[in-house]
């Protein structure tokens, strides 16, 4: 009897030992955590309780919620400003944007904020513009000058529709975003002059004025062996930006007749040739980005000079020694102008997320990231990217500020007026997904595998699996 | 007495064995299938960061599969997808399992060969199709290749035949080793005086095969079907990472399993247990089909024990 | 009936090379993919982006250590974290199918039939139809982002459980076990000393079985984990093709593929032998 007994309790032992063994990974972490000082603040819910006590107790651990590495670049200025208290992790949790991924990551991490301990709660998340009102108008965001003490003088030089994307319809702003992100279009020069016979920016901007004018010109780039754009998506977002009412009105989706326009446009360019079938991303788009590319231009944003554009345009990559100068693949080869119609593409905002246990030093990060005029300056002098702050670009714009990437253009002056034009009225917080849906549904049209209503229907079948309580 | 005490002691055993794969089973398979079954009778699912439902719709969600989605279609893409792999597959196990045991062929290096045929099997699909996607992406090395013997670049994941005919070929990579050598064992188990005595009277390989061969492996074709069928119903990783989870172009590999992944990933919980109780009664009668090969005639007992000719009327 | 023999032996030798060139070119087809990956993971990304080369670059070292350094991709914890979980699965799925075998091949009670016929009868099902509620159920017990719900449902595994009951009806006469038991050995020794070894051969052919399956799991993990720290390697694959700002570097790319898939590749031609062994004992589908 005795005997059964062991080998019951040791089958018991096995089992058990095997489940912790098994378990511990994750477990072990969290017994960690919590066993240090600060779950003190672990239970608090109300946020203003939570910003007292955090005054005196901050958390060690910083959890950011973010798509890419855009924001973990930037976040370096940070760290020169000498604010970032030496004992504070800073997590970067990364998770990519496509099909809703960074969303669905974030909303998992929201609901279980409460729930969660200090340290593995979120601190901040960034959002995009198509997405920002969903998470504005919670709770879960909290407010950055009651809740975090940024003041309505800190917050003056900032570009109103900044501020407007992430104000609720009370009035609270709920985040903060260190650039202005109007759209542009990124023309070779080389190209250009072969086509126009000039490469000046007001020059070609005046031949790219309205969209007769910009066909008229993917006509003669094509004559000359040229590409008018590369992919399929690369002018969505200049129609898009121009729709005249909202993706979604009391849960039913409209599809408004400029984004029309814009099937229209790109089946005829894709049926005459005039595009190169990519889409955007992909390796074959940033290789027409290059020095072996015939693709008169793209259409971009403030960010994406820097980000993407800069990189792509070398002959040889910065890693393998490339330097980023004049001589390197088509350095000094783009230049920039405003394109057939004003609009916006991305930028990135930053919020506090309610429950967070660091708030002054979000503070500190919020101020010297997006406030700071002195940073951003820097920022844009370094970057070229275009920052949210119009006292320093007015003096960029108006000083002998130029971009060698560039051509010697000032293109912070183009933006410095543009940036005041942008018009936010439209954004709902469906418009990232219903984008991509969209994108995806016409590929198929371009590739001539289905007719245009196919394409819509497809369009309405995947929006309605994605978000199941839109209607057609 | 005492040998009673002693049975009735190693009948416990039998229990307390079973205890561990029982109770995982219930706790781990058993109960979400039935909370799947019960979540597919609600309307449930999340609308941004607020939760909708649950609210009891009775056969609302299955109604709306069955008349308002495209669970046919996918369904069917699923089936020609499977059936594009599967007949190749079949033909090159058949002639390969015939070939390698073909007592007069005597190949060499039968090892090296089935080692490199089963080894796309081990692959991780996911990293398969990713490198497939990137090989055939429209400037990918494989139109590199075409370019440079003068032919046209073929968009590969822009064309129906391409997308579908890729993961095919992945498929079909990826089982063909596999059936080969569940073949062979089936062949190698026949009785050799079978194959001596139609030597004797003359027969030549493919008489052989086609009298004694194909008649004997019968059932363990049958078996490879229905599992490769069920194994299709499955289809996931190669296509979803393929098609990026569109299923593109206009969703014609789009498979049943991508589709409920879509509705599990936007949270809606209904919808994807009405689609799970679907796809799990096609499998549970699929499955009937193995069990009946399993329990009846046993591919151990039938092919590889019996000695005798006698299976040869069946 | 020399000409006969003559002819028969032509035929044959024909026959022969044609089976040896059908073989060859599947052999390749086989192989090509492989080829590629290995000769791109040593090609920087520009160098790629130029096309296609069936020669090696020079740029392995560097491809890995971009990769490694990626702060995008924990890849290396990636490696550790397929590396536990497949380990896990594939000791737990071996050990507890094996246990559950021998009580059904040795012991004779009221519910073995049943038991044995609901084992066989679920054993097809996919996980996938049950995933909805697994997931659900993973939520209520708190651990999405853990790796308990990916290991311990691998102690109930039919498939591996019905290779382990063919194997063992094959080497374990009852004989043995009622000598053991006249020894006075106790039942749960008998199963650890004296079975176990005997089923060696099965065990490590499944340990490879599952421990391959589970490397290669998709589509839970990918509803299970989001946390960069907890992510295998399928995640971070299928990562690759969804997250375009990955894919600035291919060298990158292809590097992590190999890293993905080679380790297997590795330990698969040490043991092919008995792995194409075991396919034909098993000879089910997983």
């Amino acid at each position: 009897m005795k005997k059964k007994l062991f080998s019951l309790l040791l089958v018991c032992i096995l089992v058990i030992t095997s489940l912790v063994g098994c378990g511990s990974d994750g477990d072990k972490e969290v017994v960690k955590q919590k066993t240090d000082d600060q779950d003190v603040v672990t239970q608090t819910t109300d946020d203003q309780e939570v910003v007292t006590q955090t005054a005196k107790e901050q958390g060690k651990v910083l959890n950011i919620y973010c798509w890419n590495t855009e924001f973990q670049d930037r976040f370096e200025y940070f760290k020169k400003s000498g604010k970032l208290p030496e004992d504070v992790v800073v997590n970067f949790i990364v998770t990519p944007n496509e099909n809703n991924a960074y969303q669905n990551a974030l909303d998992a991490a929201l609901l279980n904020q409460e729930s969660a301990s200090a340290d593995d709660k979120i601190d901040i998340f960034l959002v995009e513009a198509d997405y920002a009102l969903k998470y504005v108008n919670t709770d879960y965001t909290l407010d950055v000058v009651n809740d975090i003490g940024l003041s309505e003088a800190d917050l003056s030089q900032q570009y109103q529709y900044t501020k407007d994307i992430v104000t609720n319809g009370n009035g609270v702003q709920k985040g903060v975003t260190w650039q202005a992100t109007p759209g542009l279009f990124a023309y070779r020069r080389s190209i250009a002059k072969d086509i126009l016979g000039t490469d000046d920016p007001a020059e070609v901007q005046k031949a790219l004025a309205d969209w007769t004018k910009f066909n008229e010109v993917a006509d003669q780039a094509s004559a000359k062996g040229y590409k008018m754009l590369s992919g399929y998506d690369d002018s969505y977002r200049t129609f898009a930006n121009n729709i005249s009412a909202p993706w979604v009105t009391n849960d039913v989706i409209t599809v408004d007749a400029n984004l029309m326009k814009w099937v229209d446009q790109t089946k005829s360019f894709t049926d005459k040739g005039y595009n190169n079938k990519t889409s955007l991303w992909a390796p074959e788009w940033s290789a027409d980005q290059g020095p072996d590319g015939k693709v008169f231009g793209f259409f971009y944003s403030t960010w994406g000079i820097n980000f993407t554009l800069l990189g792509n345009a070398l002959e040889t990559s910065k890693d393998e020694g490339g330097k980023e100068e004049v001589g390197n693949g088509i350095y000094g080869d783009y230049a920039v102008c405003y394109g057939p119609e004003s609009y916006y593409w991305g930028g990135t905002w930053i919020c506090a997320a309610a429950g967070t246990d660091n708030a002054s030093l979000i503070k500190d990060i919020m101020y010297v990231m997006t406030c700071d005029a002195a940073v951003l300056k820097q920022i844009t002098v370094d970057t070229q990217d275009y920052t949210n702050n119009q006292a320093a670009m007015n003096e960029l714009a108006a000083g002998d500020f130029k971009s060698d990437f560039l051509g010697g253009q000032n293109h912070i002056k183009l933006f410095a007026e543009s940036a005041t034009k942008i018009d936010m009225s439209n954004i709902s917080p469906y418009d990232q997904g219903l984008t991509e849906e969209f994108q995806k549904a016409f590929k198929d049209y371009f590739d001539g595998n289905v007719d245009k209503d196919t394409a819509l229907s497809n369009f309405y079948n995947a929006a309605i699996e994605k978000y199941p309580n839109l209607k057609k | 007495m005492k040998r009673k005490t002693k049975y009735v002691n190693y009948t416990k055993w039998g229990y307390i064995f079973l205890i561990p794969f029982f109770i995982t089973y219930i706790v781990f398979s058993l109960i979400p299938l039935i909370s799947t079954i019960y979540n597919s009778f609600f309307e449930n699912y999340m609308s941004g960061l607020t939760q909708i439902g649950p609210k009891f719709i009775g056969f609302d969600n299955y109604s709306s599969i069955f008349f308002k989605s495209e669970l046919p279609v996918y369904l069917k893409n699923t089936f020609v997808i499977w059936m594009m792999g599967f007949i190749p597959q079949i033909i090159f196990s058949l002639l390969l399992a015939a070939w390698f045991t073909d007592l007069k062929l005597k190949l060499k290096c039968t090892g090296f060969f089935k080692t490199v045929f089963y080894m796309p099997n081990i692959i991780m699909a996911s990293a398969f199709s990713m490198l497939f996607f990137t090989m055939f992406s429209d400037a990918g090395p494989v139109n590199n290749l075409l370019n440079s013997m003068g032919l046209p670049t073929y968009r590969f994941l822009a064309e129906v035949a391409g997308t579908r005919g890729l993961i095919a070929f992945m498929n079909y990579l990826m089982w063909f080793g596999n059936t080969t050598i569940i073949l062979m064992a089936a062949i190698m188990g026949i009785d050799t005086s079978l194959f001596e005595a139609a030597q004797i009277d003359g027969a030549n390989s493919w008489q052989t095969y086609k009298k004694i061969t194909m008649p004997l492996i019968k059932p363990i074709l049958a078996y490879v079907l229905i599992t490769s069928l069920i194994g299709g119903i499955q289809m996931f990783d190669v296509p979803q990472i393929l098609t990026n989870g569109n299923g593109n172009p206009n969703r014609t590999s789009m498979t049943a399993i991508m589709y409920l992944n879509k509705h599990l990933y936007s949270k809606n919980y209904g919808m994807a247990g009405a689609l799970s109780v679907i796809l799990f009664i096609v499998t549970c009668i699929l499955s009937f089909f193995v069990f009946r090969y399993i329990t009846k005639d046993r591919f151990a007992e039938k092919v590889m024990k019996r000695k005798r000719g006698d299976s040869c009327e069946n | 009936m020399k000409t006969r023999k003559k002819h028969e032996k032509l035929m044959l030798n024909s026959q022969r090379g044609f089976a040896y060139i059908v073989l060859v070119i599947i052999s390749i087809l086989c192989l090509f993919s492989f080829y590629i990956l290995i000769i791109n993971t040593t090609r920087s990304h520009p160098d790629i982006q130029k096309g296609f080369s069936l020669l090696p670059g020079k740029s392995f070292m560097n491809n890995l250590k971009n990769l490694l350094a990626n702060k995008q991709l924990p890849v290396l914890t990636g490696l550790v974290n397929s590396f536990f979980v497949s380990t896990c699965s594939a000791l737990l799925a071996t050990y507890f199918s094996a246990m559950t075998a021998f009580a059904i091949h040795i012991y004779d009670f009221k519910f073995k039939k049943y038991a044995f016929a609901f084992i066989l009868m679920v054993m097809m099902i996919p996980s996938q139809v049950t995933a909805l509620g697994f997931i659900k159920l993973v939520r209520d017990m708190n651990l999405m982002n853990s790796f308990i719900p990916l290991t311990i449902p691998s102690i109930a595994a039919p498939i591996v459980f019905f290779f382990m009951k063919q194997y063992m009806s094959s080497v374990l006469p009852i004989d043995m076990v009622e000598a053991a038991r006249i020894d006075g050995a106790h039942e749960f020794r008998i199963f650890n000393q004296i079975v176990l070894p005997i089923m060696k051969p099965a065990m490590a052919v499944q340990i490879i079985f599952t421990f391959v399956a589970s490397w290669n799991n998709y589509f839970i993990p990918a509803l299970l984990l989001n946390k960069s720290n907890k992510k295998t390697l399928p995640i971070l694959i299928a990562q690759l093709r969804s997250a375009d700002f990955l894919k600035f570097d291919m060298g990158q790319v292809y590097m992590l593929i190999a890293l993905a898939v080679l380790p297997v590749v590795i330990v698969y031609l040490f043991l092919s032998k008995s792995i194409v062994r075991g396919i034909t004992l098993g000879s089910v589908k997983g």
